[in-house]
């Protein structure tokens, strides 16, 4: 899919690239054909899949190149193996009848075949999803094709159509089964393929009034088709997640069409204009990069080519430029989309309009001459006012009306970018300097720019230099060239370029050296000068060191900005840069380890001496309740509070404080309680003593 | 005339100590706890002077929770001494369980600060 979604970005970045409408489609030309080779011809000489062999084989035929024998053998040892096991499914014994009408294997004896065509008629009786008719119905039609003489019946063909047309919607798409609502335009293709199958197999048993009904579903399905400004129509599936792309949403569009039309006598009223639009559609998707795409871009082309009722014939150029000088004429071939040749037909240049002068056309109806050798038609005069530049030249294709086989369909009209060039004259180039005040001349130098001169002036910040030359088309009219650059080169390498301005009558520069010499860095010196012309449309652009020039500026004032340093070795900049020394945080001093030590010692001493001072005072504990039923909330109580503390010295340790807060408030209610019942008992002990 | 003051300094010092020791051994403790607490406080800020005061909490902390229970114990005694016309109706039990509340709430700012 990425693939897809990248073509369809390629197709975008081509249909945004071509501005105005105006843009050249190619036939299928021998690169495809090459490109084929490459993607279609697997290395390991067998393909993975009856699909993928089926595809290959088709592109290649389409294409006319010749298959290896080898690549060929195997394959239909695969068809083989599958057209004789009973066990195989629907999708592959479609894809090996598909392979076996491209290759012609030898499949045996006919027992064989039997077996097959029970296979595909008992799919047709329970098929009960799009894909299973299509793959029974297309099997079924391609047995009749390759092996005659075989007799297949369908069963009732009318009600199968019915079923079928069950699957179809109003707004021209088709479902895949009954029970998924999932609707899509490819779903559409096979439904159209499969149905043309029914009316191939059982022609006149299928009312008129039903296939009417469908060609009217099928004009439906044009309302969703889509169109880029360049001409070009496609189609896309609405939802989100299609495993389409465009490529494919349209190929699968042509090919269901045109095997309808085939099989129906009368044919349908397709419009001309969205038909050549699909076909430069898949045209302009150039050389698609998925095999899937590939092959789906072919055989839709394949099936637009050899059609009877609409056959897109397309207009291209093998070249867009015309060059004046040269004197060649302008080539515009006709083909079908494949490259096959055109029936007799004429083209006519309506209109060349000039992308100076938008509303009025150089050449009006000018008929083009065919040369029967090459098979192109030419334009080999052009007016005498078919000067340089950019012009759109519309064509029209005219169809000679002799009885022609098939019918084929062009474009109204055929927009095409041209690009006209000449040899430009250059004249009176000149180079002087000027005095600025006086405006006189001090010196002055005729150039000639075809050749690298020699050119030595000298000036001073009061003067002024001015270049100006005149640029005139081959049709005597003022040419404005789109580069005219003036460079300006110091010794040491520091540029600076200005641009000629090209007015109504020359092209001309002045340079006011005294405004200037901020900008030039008040370098004085030798410069190089070198002048730059170009244009699209002029062959002889040019590139012309005229000389130098020895400026004398003044000094440098302190303020000044000084020139950019020029690097010579811009290489270096690529290699590894300077370490980087990382600055850190004078960690504070520490005092020294004994001292710590002492001092720990020395915080000890106090503690040490309140637990004497308490022996000393006497102090006991001879009130912690003896009865066992008050010494538990006691001892609780005790225990509690060291809990507490030890509690505090985890936080420090390594708890966080939201942890500590939780085991506090739970000792805390559980403290609460305990001491609570603990001090009430020893508070109503004291008093039984007080009042005693 | 110093035969005198000196003299003097030693009775009253003499006075003090026979009425010290008529308190009661409770308050006593509580009075030598608040003076362990003062000393190790001093100590502390005697290593600080000595080193300077780079984890600054941490002094902080050291000394302020020798303080602080130093005060509570200070408020533990007023409330318990039996002389106290004021705290009279409170129980001295109360009074203890506010001291140990109180302790409890401390030392977890304490620990919390110290880093």
């Amino acid at each position: 899919m990425m693939a897809g979604s990248g073509l369809h970005f390629v197709v975008l970045i081509l249909a945004v690239a071509i501005c105005g409408a105006a843009s050249v489609f190619q036939p299928i030309s021998d690169s495809h054909r090459s490109a084929a080779v490459d993607v279609f011809v697997p290395v390991d000489g067998s393909y993975k899949s009856l699909e993928e062999a089926y595809e290959a084989l088709k592109t290649l035929e389409i294409l006319g190149i010749d298959k290896k024998s080898d690549l060929s053998s195997r394959t239909c040892e695969n068809v083989v193996k599958v057209l004789g096991s009973s066990s195989s499914t629907l999708k592959d014994a479609f894809y090996a009848l598909s392979v076996n009408g491209i290759l012609k294997c030898k499949t045996g004896e006919a027992v064989l075949l039997k077996d097959i065509v029970s296979q595909l008629q008992a799919g047709v009786k329970g098929a009960k999803s799009l894909l299973d008719f299509y793959y029974s119905v297309r099997g079924l039609v391609l047995v009749k094709e390759q092996f005659s003489g075989t007799d297949l019946s369908i069963g009732d063909a009318e009600a199968i159509f019915r079923s079928i047309k069950t699957l179809s919607q109003t707004d021209g798409r088709w479902r895949y089964s009954s029970n998924n609502p999932e609707s899509s335009t490819f779903a559409a293709d096979l439904a159209f393929e499969t149905l043309a199958g029914v009316i191939s197999l059982a022609p006149s048993e299928i009312d008129q009034s039903l296939i009417q009904t469908l060609k009217t579903g099928i004009l439906k399905l044009f309302d969703s088709i889509q169109k880029y400004d360049d001409g070009t129509f496609y189609f896309d599936e609405k939802s989100v997640d299609a495993s389409q792309s465009p490529i494919s949403t349209t190929a699968s569009v042509i090919k269901g069409l045109t095997s309808f039309a085939a099989s129906e006598s009368t044919g349908l009223n397709l419009p001309g204009d969205k038909i050549v639009g699909l076909a430069k559609f898949l045209l302009g998707v150039g050389i698609p990069g998925d095999a899937k795409d590939f092959f789906n871009q072919i055989d839709a082309l394949a099936c637009l080519e050899d059609n009877r009722f609409s056959v897109p014939l397309i207009l291209s150029l093998p070249s867009t430029v015309i060059s004046l000088s040269k004197k060649e004429p302008l080539k515009v071939k006709v083909s079908t989309v494949l490259g096959s040749t055109a029936p007799a037909l004429s083209v006519k240049l309506t209109q060349a309009i000039s992308s100076r002068s938008k509303d009025s056309s150089v050449i009006n109806n000018q008929e083009l001459k065919f040369d029967a050798d090459s098979a192109t038609y030419f334009l080999d005069s052009f007016p005498k006012n078919f000067d340089v530049g950019k012009y759109t030249f519309i064509f029209e294709i005219v169809l000679d009306d002799s009885a022609n086989e098939k019918a084929y369909i062009t474009e109204a009209q055929t927009k095409v970018p041209i690009a006209a060039t000449g040899v430009i004259s250059i004249e009176n180039a000149e180079i002087a300097v000027l005095d600025s005040d006086l405006g006189s001349v001090e010196s002055q130098k005729k150039l000639d720019l075809t050749k690298d001169g020699a050119v030595s002036l000298s000036a001073n910040h009061l003067q002024k230099l001015r270049l100006s030359f005149q640029l005139t088309s081959p049709l005597g009219h003022v040419f404005k060239p789109h580069q005219a650059f003036f460079k300006l080169k110091h010794e040491s390498q520091v540029e600076h370029i200005f641009l000629v301005k090209t007015s109504a009558k020359k092209s001309e520069l002045v340079l006011d050296f005294l405004g200037l010499v901020e900008k030039l860095y008040y370098l004085s010196g030798k410069y190089e000068i070198q002048l730059t012309i170009g244009d699209a449309s002029m062959e002889n652009s040019l590139l012309s060191n005229i000389g130098h020039i020895e400026l004398d500026l003044p000094e440098r004032p302190e303020k000044a900005p000084r020139p950019p340093v020029q690097s010579t070795e811009s290489h270096s900049s690529y290699g590894p840069k300077a370490e980087i020394s990382h600055i850190f945080r004078i960690p504070e001093k520490l005092p020294a380890k004994q001292l710590s030590l002492v001092f720990l010692g020395l915080i000890v001493l106090p503690f040490i001496g309140f637990l004497i001072g308490l022996t000393q005072l006497g102090a006991n504990i001879k009130s912690f309740p003896s009865s066992a039923g008050s010494a538990i909330p006691a001892l609780l109580f005790h225990g509690g509070i060291a809990a507490v503390l030890l509690l505090y010295v985890l936080f420090w340790w390594k708890l966080d404080l939201f942890t500590t807060l939780k085991g506090v408030s739970l000792l805390g209610v559980f403290l609460l309680f305990v001491g609570h019942r603990t001090l009430s008992q020893l508070a109503a002990a004291s008093n039984k003593l007080k009042s005693a | 005339m110093v035969k005198s003051t000196s003299k003097d300094a030693q009775d009253l010092f003499r006075s003090l100590r026979s009425a010290y020791s008529a308190t009661p051994t409770n308050l006593k403790i509580i009075d030598l706890y608040v003076v362990f607490a003062v000393f190790t406080a001093l100590i502390q800020v005697a290593y600080m002077a000595m080193v300077g005061s780079f984890p600054f909490n941490s002094f902080l902390s050291g000394v302020l929770s020798c303080i602080g229970t130093a005060v509570l114990a200070v408020c533990l005694r007023i409330q318990v001494n039996k002389e106290n016309k004021e705290f009279k109706d409170l129980a001295p039990e109360r009074a203890f369980a506010d001291f140990v509340l109180c302790n409890l709430v401390l030392h977890l700012v304490i620990i919390n600060f110290l880093g």
